[in-house]
């Protein structure tokens, strides 16, 4: 009972009780099953938040501990290791706030099969906690590689007409990196005796030569979640090819596993090599950001303008984070958040016009702000979200990553945070095409399509506007008072960057 | 929220209230306007933005009684990280009061006109839902724009500085779905989004101006930078402070960046007045003349800055000459203004540029709000003419029919341009009044404010700058002609179209706000006269800058001025007032002047220039990345044939030929039938593929795991 009790076990396992539940229930009782989903996912909503009251920021070490010797033989160690510090909270907080957004999305969305749906989406949730919590590299490379099983399936039974091809793209391209990462681990675990992450930090005697080579390993698999350019290709089709709730969590949750992946692994076990590779990837990371919005641009279905721009954004916590000073890697960590939900509620609201519309392409849209008010405002808030307007939260993070990258001595050439300003400019070109061929000027041709086949486009209605308002309120917090956020982990990234051979 | 130890005496605790006010304003009329009638929605947003004003007044009468001291009010810390220790706090100096007091001033007028403007404008464009948006938008631009000129810090001014920039893209967009003639199009959306990416490109280098200045100086705060300037290498204020140029460039519109300025005139009229006239465009004087310790280090960049400004009031007045649209040639005119400030401001006439500023924000506002009662005039009478029409009336002996004046049934009427105007002082006599009191102060005829304010940036730059005096006496040149070329295109000659003849005066709540901009426009110059202990803008902002230079009048700089206004006026009366313009002929300077005339009617092409060498070939680009080399090449080529069909190929040879093939099945077919009788869920998925590269990939790590074992 002690090992279930312990507060991140429940938080991470919790929504495992729903997956049961749900079994029982008869597949043709939908609303039971989405009801059931939901609220185990608020309930775990609701744990993270009881973590987070425990949770000190001031403290640096790992909390909430829960440590118990798992795998012993053959003088292997492996533990069932679980930890929280200030910089797995905020994401942790992240997966377990979309997950009922994401599920209350897809109250009309998913009809066919929703039982099994349910039950993937919240495995789903179990591996992406358990990603963002897992201390022992051996329990984290299995919550690693768990996660691509039921979005694997979201995607290849939910998506779009190329649902299977998408599917097998992601699992695959996935893997192929993460085969990499899990000879790294393995390397790690016999030459330090164990596969807890803070006592291989804490032992710290890796000889350079080897740690630039597990280094490259472990960020082949973390490169392609990113996805850093030029490992981005399986993004577009996956992001076009899932279904909404796919998309959100995708975007929103399982690209940070990447991202996150750099800061708790790459930075401090490898601090050499990190310091050694960090103008390449801020180079890659300046490519990343500028091409991912000129391509974005060019974009004729919105779902892929807003994938690529996924490309652009994730570039930017690329360099922050290789900025590696504190500006840089809060701004990071932050902009991982920011785009969770900037780019989670351009998703969903991406999902919501095209429930009524079926289609994606941006040219038979146009004019739909005065046909549909309140989604043209939140759409227009989220779209300034997304391209960094001070006041929202895209800003606060863009600015501290940028302002970073600018003095950083790990890459130590200001170039890249000049190319990558630009950027933002870029930014306004395609978020600013998207929305004005969207919702402003003349009526498309898609508003009479629909009204030939029924009502016409209708506005959002209450459950669609609860699903995207409690996203629009941390756009505003975190754009407006964005202390409380760096506060929480502001130890932890300083404690970090202490921990670096910067030059 | 807490006050520091300094705030104790008089009304600074109220300075948050600048942006709250307008805020509150705004989110009464987005929660309750659903319920609220015109007149109420318009009122309460009034009476925000009156309460901005209300609470500027008090910040300045309170620094007048602390002599002057600057006052920091601390409001809420902001970003904390590493070294950086971002606050939001409130700076109020005699140099931020000035723009409040203007903002919000010139701000609560233009609210006012707007309650009768909007109410007209909505109908004539049919659709009145859109009246309480447009006071939402407004509101907010007050707070942004409050945000800018009481921020304590660089950033926090950016924070305003893109706020307003935000509001600018709201309010030119505000008929988004139309052009400037109501028909259905893409051309306001476009100057909308014009407008926000050129101001994003100046931000750019602001952000660069930002970063450089944080790690040069370790702070935004303006106090620690200006303290920490003096001890660094010269050389990175002057990349900072150019950098900053770009920012100004954007903002307030001068070379290269101006562009954006004559298609925000697809804004309702208000928003030219308010925004694109009196407030926002200065916002980059006003950053200028905050930064004026930076400036002043580095000469270089001082003369660039002034050069900038004084080409750019050159090349705008010219191009001004050749415009049919009201509101364009009053667009262009800023321009130019825009860049007398901006060179004032570069030579380091600070209080010059603040006071022209100041002087411009009333008779700009009053020149636009006037084109707005002009424009209105015509619609009704536009409308009026339309209604005769189906009645079968007979037309009044000046109306021309439509065919004559060039217009068949089915081209749209424009309200805004010249060539359907003529004769208007009968009609709008009001009106007309208003207007010559704008121009008179616009062209610098003595004793109208804008003679004052003009005459000390040409006296500073006589003295100091010898070009940019001569390039600014040519605009003025250029001011008087086009001023004068427009009043009598507009309201003089007789009317060129049936709407003009049968033109309508507008209601008070339009003209009477107008008549406060006209006495300030006429006595706006008392603020700071040449004259020995009449000083007063001066005095009051050297509580800020420090070491402000005041000149005396000079009579020779005066005069010179002077003479060139008015022989420009008369220039303009030999050209178009003495034989007025008949419907349907073409600009009495288009046959003499050629080709020039031509550029000046085009712009100078310079926006068929931007689309040839960036705007295009980054479209083309884009383009070419996404579809040629991210989507052909690296998506489906290299994905889809080298990767997928190599592993098709080596699994094809490997497996088939050399590997033992039956083993590899036997357990493939073990685990796949494991794996489908675990859970009838995944059974129903087709998982073939799938299986076997994962069963490749788990076979490659077995093997790994187990020689690392044994080893």
């Amino acid at each position: 009972m002690e090992f279930l009790l312990k507060p991140l076990t429940l938080l991470t396992f919790f929504p495992l009780l729903g997956v049961l539940l749900i079994l029982f229930i008869n597949a043709e009782a939908k609303n039971i099953i989405r009801w059931v989903a939901l609220i185990t996912s608020l309930i775990t909503f609701g744990i993270s938040l009881w973590v987070l009251a425990m949770f000190d920021a001031s403290n640096v070490n790992l909390q909430l501990v829960a440590r118990y010797d798992w795998i012993t033989v053959a003088g292997w160690n492996i533990q069932y290791f679980l930890g929280i510090d200030g910089l797995s909270i905020l994401l942790v907080l992240l997966t377990a706030f979309l997950t009922p957004i994401s599920i209350l999305s897809t109250w009309t969305a998913i009809e066919e099969r929703v039982k099994d749906f349910m039950i993937f989406f919240l495995l789903l949730e179990v591996g992406m906690t358990g990603v963002f919590l897992a201390q022992d590299l051996f329990l984290f490379y299995i919550f690693w590689e768990f996660t691509l099983v039921p979005m694997y399936f979201l995607i290849g039974i939910w998506g779009g007409p190329r649902r299977i091809y998408a599917a097998i793209k992601f699992f695959l391209y996935t893997m192929a990196g993460s085969i990499l990462m899990l000879l790294a681990i393995l390397w790690l675990g016999i030459y330090g005796g164990t596969f807890s992450v803070p006592d291989l930090i804490a032992q710290g005697n890796i000889p350079a030569d080897i740690q630039w080579w597990l280094f490259l390993a472990f960020t082949a698999a973390f490169a392609i979640k990113v996805p850093m350019w030029p490992l981005h290709s399986w993004l577009p089709d996956a992001h076009v090819e899932a279904p909404t709730a796919g998309s959100v969590i995708l975007a929103g949750v399982l690209l940070k596993m990447g991202t996150y992946g750099f800061v708790r692994f790459n930075l401090p076990l490898f601090p050499e090599a990190a310091v050694r590779a960090a103008p390449w990837i801020a180079l890659l990371a300046t490519i990343g950001i500028l091409y991912g919005a000129m391509v974005s641009y060019a974009q004729a279905d919105v779902k892929k303008l807003v994938a690529y721009s996924s490309v652009s954004h994730l570039g930017f916590v690329m360099l922050g984070l290789f900025a590696m000073n504190p500006q840089g890697i809060a701004g990071g960590i932050l902009q991982m958040i920011n785009h969770g939900l900037s780019t989670g509620a351009l998703f969903l609201l991406v999902g919501m016009i095209y429930e009524q519309t079926h289609t994606r392409e941006i040219k038979v849209y146009g004019g739909l702000w005065k046909i549909t008010p309140v989604f043209g405002s939140i759409m227009l808030i989220v779209s300034l979200s997304s391209m960094g307007l001070p006041g929202l939260n895209g800003f606060v993070g863009e600015f501290t990553i940028l302002l970073g990258a600018f003095g950083s001595k790990a890459i130590n050439n200001t170039a890249y945070a000049i190319a990558s300003a630009l950027g933002v400019i870029m930014a306004a070109v395609y978020i600013l095409y998207m929305f004005q061929k969207m919702f402003l000027g003349p009526q498309g041709e898609i508003v009479d399509e629909v009204k030939k086949h029924g009502h016409g486009l209708r506005d959002l209605n209450w459950r669609e506007i609860v699903t995207v308002v409690p996203l629009l309120i941390f756009i505003f917090w975190i754009g407006l008072y964005p202390k409380p956020f760096f506060a929480l982990m502001a130890p932890a990234v300083e404690h970090l960057v202490g921990m670096l051979p910067i030059p | 929220m807490h006050l520091s130890e300094s705030v104790t005496t008089g009304y600074f605790f109220l300075a948050p209230w600048l942006v709250f006010a307008p805020v509150i304003g705004l989110l009464i009329n987005i929660i309750f306007g659903g319920r609220l009638s015109e007149k109420a929605i318009g009122t309460v947003a009034s009476l925000a933005s009156g309460a901005s004003f209300v609470v500027s007044v008090l910040l300045a009468w309170s620094l007048a009684a602390g002599h002057g001291a600057a006052v920091t009010v601390p409001f809420l810390e902001w970003i904390h990280i590493g070294d950086l220790e971002l606050d939001w706090a409130f700076r109020v100096d005699s140099l931020s009061t000035t723009m409040m007091l203007v903002v919000s001033g010139v701000g609560t007028l233009i609210h006012i006109y707007a309650i009768g403007y909007m109410h007209e404008d909505v109908r004539f464009k049919h659709d009145p839902g859109r009246f309480r948006r447009f006071f939402v938008f407004l509101n907010l631009f007050i707070a942004m724009m409050m945000i800018l000129v009481s921020g304590d810090s660089y950033l926090m001014l950016f924070v305003g500085w893109e706020g307003v920039g935000l509001c600018s893209f709201l309010l030119i967009g505000f008929w988004y779905d139309m052009d400037t003639l109501g028909r259905p199009s893409w051309a306001n959306s476009n100057a909308a989004k014009k407008a926000f990416v050129t101001n994003r490109v100046g931000d750019f280098g602001f952000l660069i101006a930002a970063f450089l200045m944080f790690w040069a100086f370790g702070s935004f705060q303006f106090d620690e930078v200006f303290e920490a300037a003096h001890a660094v290498a010269p050389g990175v204020i002057v990349a900072i402070t150019l950098f900053m140029l770009i920012g100004v460039a954007g903002k307030s519109a001068q070379i290269p960046l101006y562009v954006w300025l004559p298609d925000a005139m697809a804004g309702p009229t208000p928003v030219s007045a308010l925004i694109h006239a009196a407030t926002m465009v200065t916002a980059g004087v006003y950053l200028i003349t905050r930064s004026a310790e930076l400036y002043t280090l580095v000469p270089q960049a001082q003369y660039t800055v002034a050069m900038t400004g004084a080409i750019t009031a050159l090349f705008a007045a010219t191009i001004a000459v050749g415009q049919y649209d009201i509101k364009k040639v009053l667009a262009y005119s800023t321009i130019s203004q825009l860049g007398f400030m901006v060179a004032a401001v570069g030579m380091g006439a600070f209080v010059a540029g603040m006071f022209h500023l100041v002087t411009h924000a009333f008779f700009k506002a009053l020149l636009f709000l006037s084109a707005g009662s002009v424009i209105l005039g015509l619609e009704r009478g536009h409308h009026h003419a339309e209604h005769a029409h189906h009645e079968k009336k007979p037309i009044g002996k000046s109306g021309k029919s439509k065919a004559e004046s060039g217009h068949d049934e089915h081209e749209v009427f424009d309200p805004g341009d010249m060539r359907n105007m003529g004769g208007l002082r009968k009609t709008m006599p009001v009106t007309f009044w208003l207007y010559m009191i704008g121009t008179l102060a616009l062209a610098g005829i003595v004793p109208f404010a804008g003679f004052w304010s003009k005459d000390e940036i040409l006296l500073d730059a006589s003295r100091h700058y010898p070009a940019v005096y001569i390039l600014l006496s040519i605009a003025a040149f250029f001011t008087a002609f086009y001023m004068g070329r427009q009043i009598w295109l507009v309201f003089f000659g007789e009317p060129r179209h049936e709407a003009a003849a049968h033109a309508e005066e507008s209601k008070p709540i339009i003209t009477v706000p107008l008549m406060v901009l006209a006495a300030l426009s006429l006595l706006g110059g008392a603020l700071n006269l040449p004259f020995e202990g009449f000083h007063q803008l001066g005095h009051w902002l050297e509580y800020t800058l420090h070491e402000v230079e005041a000149f005396p009048l000079n009579l020779q700089v005066a005069g010179v001025s002077t003479l060139v206004a008015l022989f420009a006026i008369f220039l303009s009366w030999l050209i178009y007032g003495r034989n007025p313009l008949k419907a349907g002929q073409p600009d009495p300077l288009k046959k003499p002047l050629g080709f020039i005339f031509t550029g000046m009617e085009n712009k100078w092409f310079v926006d068929e220039g931007y689309f040839a060498v960036i705007i295009n070939p980054f479209k083309k680009l884009s383009y070419f990345l996404a579809d040629v080399v991210d989507w052909r090449f690296w998506h489906d080529w290299f994905h889809e044939t080298v990767i997928a069909g190599t592993y098709n190929w080596l699994s094809n040879i490997g497996l088939n030929l050399y590997a033992d093939q039956k083993g590899i099945d036997a357990f493939a077919n073990w685990l796949g039938t494991a794996t489908q009788s675990l859970s009838a869920t995944l059974r129903k998925v087709q998982t073939g593929f799938v299986r076997s590269y994962a069963l490749s990939v788990l076979l490659g790590v077995v093997l790994i795991l187990g020689y690392l074992i044994v080893k």
